[in-house]
């Protein structure tokens, strides 16, 4: 605990440093100095008739890591995977209430699941490679998004921003399905940041990776930052705490009018209040470790 | 008598007669069914082998380059094995593309309904078909009704039926091998911007290559060994001229296969036409053996791992 708090204070130094950076052409309502990228209001998702997630009002600021935390099924993970569009290749999935990305209506019916992707990469809870080349990995993304410049140099571009390029510099040609977990899962993010994304999401990026893989992504979370906006779901309060500048923590309630438990939000505020002094108790009790 | 703890223990570990025996017992019954099965099939290739290897000594590939004949000692199975190979040829185009690309749609691209589900279940029992009645299918459909396109009896009836009969071998096989592709593998491609059809083109059927492909093979010997609609369809069992025709003209020609050549020859009251049985079944092992070796070698060329 005492480890926690003192690399918690470090998020002060930070943030004065970064209040610094202008908004860039704000449009919509921002947040302090940050602007919105995204912006959830009464967003609900089905399965079916299901309610998997009831009513989200949350904003998510630019050029931040926002953490995602709660118990299993609390629908942070639905809530991510509808920030791309991910959601829809589940067949019964679908939203109510809107989902604002730069305040355009992401649900819209003008707006392209696929260049929404474009914009807003993912990684996977699963390291998940393509059995190809770490080369033909990277290089996939730019290809059909049409990029015409020189492939190498983007390779080697997203492989050192992902610190992989290292160690994987003379063997491209190789199977990505060669290298370790970690690399694998580093190798995802160089995929992803390959395609120039505006927003990151990571699905539990750390949860199949031991502790000194886990400390390689979350250091590159950090640089990742300066560039990208980033939303991480994870199990791990710690990591919550480590890595991001603002934390949404999700539950699950029994509703009154339904029998099934639907995930809810309870409290998104700067990761350092939600872990010192959350407003909500539910909060307080999930992450002193009283449930969940 | 004192027992101390290490006995007791030992006593514990020694394990029961009843469990020795019924592993034991078991283990010796699993061996004896893959014993009978190895002797039915040795039995089998020991008589075809033991007949038809004189032939081949006497007349070399003589067999293999003669024609048809009454004369046992003149017979060979040449237009049996053009047959069976334009047929062969006939089946891969038509059922390789269509059977390959409606298990794209029903796997990728068709919705989970009921109706979908439906089809897949009849498509099942459209494998299960007995291939008589695929025959019947081929002589009214092709032979009679589009006589004026195939030529009635020829190659390319007798290759649609075929064709027609594989087909959903060769949907359920695809189906299956594109299933076994992993969806993380599908997800990444997605979370790259990628749309379906490339996601499909440039991960999913790669993945699936190897699948498809013995899938697609193993139909193909299927299809190579049927004999049941050829003689539908009318095969040519006896003589059979073969100058000098275009390749539209051969297809649309009379035709013989492999394995009508040896039902025929089968049915011959003459023992001399034993051994020229026994030495086309040679010939027809060969070529089914042939194309299952090589879709193994293709198969273990291209499997990924993932």
């Amino acid at each position: 605990m005492k480890t926690m708090v003192m690399r918690l204070a470090s998020f002060k130094d930070q943030d004065s440093r970064r209040l610094h950076v202008a908004p860039s052409t704000a449009t919509g309502p921002s947040a302090g100095a940050y602007e919105n990228v995204f912006e959830l209001k009464g967003t609900s998702v089905f399965y079916g008739d299901f309610r998997a997630v009831r009513e989200i009002d949350l904003e998510i600021a630019e050029k931040r890591i926002t953490a995602f935390i709660g118990p299993s099924g609390c629908g942070k993970t639905t809530v991510l995977r509808c920030l791309n569009r991910m959601n829809d290749l589940v067949e019964s999935a679908r939203i109510e209430g809107s989902i604002r990305y730069r305040g355009i209506d992401l649900y819209d019916r003008a707006v392209d699941a696929v260049e929404v992707r474009r914009r807003i990469g993912m990684v996977f809870q699963r390291p998940n490679p393509f059995p190809k080349s770490i080369f033909d990995n990277i290089a996939f993304g730019p290809k059909i998004g049409g990029f015409k410049g020189n492939m190498s140099d983007l390779v080697e571009e997203s492989l050192t921003k992902a610190a992989l390029w290292d160690e994987v510099k003379d063997r491209l040609s190789e199977s990505a399905m060669g290298l370790s977990g970690g690399q694998q899962q580093r190798l995802c993010i160089a995929r992803c940041i390959a395609v120039h994304p505006d927003v990151i999401l990571m699905d539990e990026p750390c949860s199949a990776l031991d502790p000194i893989a886990t400390g390689r992504i979350e250091d590159l979370m950090a640089e990742l930052k300066e560039e990208y906006t980033i939303i991480i779901v994870t199990h791990n309060m710690q990591q919550a705490a480590r890595v991001s500048d603002m934390t949404a923590f999700f539950t699950t309630e029994v509703l009154e009018d339904q029998d099934r438990r639907a995930g809810i939000l309870v409290e998104h505020a700067p990761t350092e209040q939600i872990f010192t002094t959350p407003s909500d108790q539910r909060t307080e009790h999930y992450v002193t470790g009283r449930f969940g | 008598m004192a027992t101390t703890p290490s006995d007791l223990v030992r006593l514990q570990l020694k394990g029961s007669k009843r469990l020795t025996w019924r592993t034991w017992g078991f283990e010796l019954i699993l061996l004896l069914t893959l014993l009978i099965s190895l002797a039915a099939l040795v039995t089998l290739l020991a008589d075809v082998f033991q007949k038809g290897i004189p032939v081949f000594q006497e007349r070399g590939d003589g067999f293999l380059r003669d024609p048809l004949s009454s004369l046992a000692s003149r017979a060979g199975v040449y237009q049996g094995i053009v047959g069976s190979l334009l047929l062969l040829l006939f089946v891969a185009v038509i059922a390789g593309p269509i059977g390959i690309g409606a298990a794209i749609y029903l796997e990728e691209y068709a919705p989970d309904t009921r109706f979908t589900r439906f089809i897949n279940v009849n498509i099942r029992n459209l494998a299960g078909v007995p291939s008589v009645v695929y025959g019947l299918l081929g002589l009214a459909l092709f032979v009679r009704l589009l006589a004026g396109a195939t030529g009635g009896r020829s190659v390319m009836s007798a290759g649609l039926t075929l064709g027609i009969l594989v087909l959903p071998i060769v949907i359920i096989t695809s189906a299956e091998a594109l299933r076994a592709v992993p969806n993380s593998i599908r997800e990444a491609g997605y979370g790259v911007g990628a749309t379906k059809w490339e996601v499909i083109r440039s991960h999913v059927l790669p993945s699936a290559a190897p699948g498809i492909l013995t899938g697609s093979v193993l139909s193909l010997s299927r299809a190579l060994g049927e004999t049941a609609p050829l003689i539908l369809v009318g095969a040519v069992t006896g003589f059979l001229a073969t100058g000098q025709q275009s390749f539209v003209e051969t297809l649309q020609g009379r035709f013989t296969a492999l394995p009508m050549i040896i039902f025929n020859w089968a049915r011959q009251p003459s023992a001399d036409f034993r051994e020229s049985t026994a030495a086309a079944i040679i010939v027809l092992l060969f070529i089914i053996l042939t194309a299952n070796a090589a879709s193994i070698i293709l198969r273990n060329r291209y499997e990924r791992k993932w």
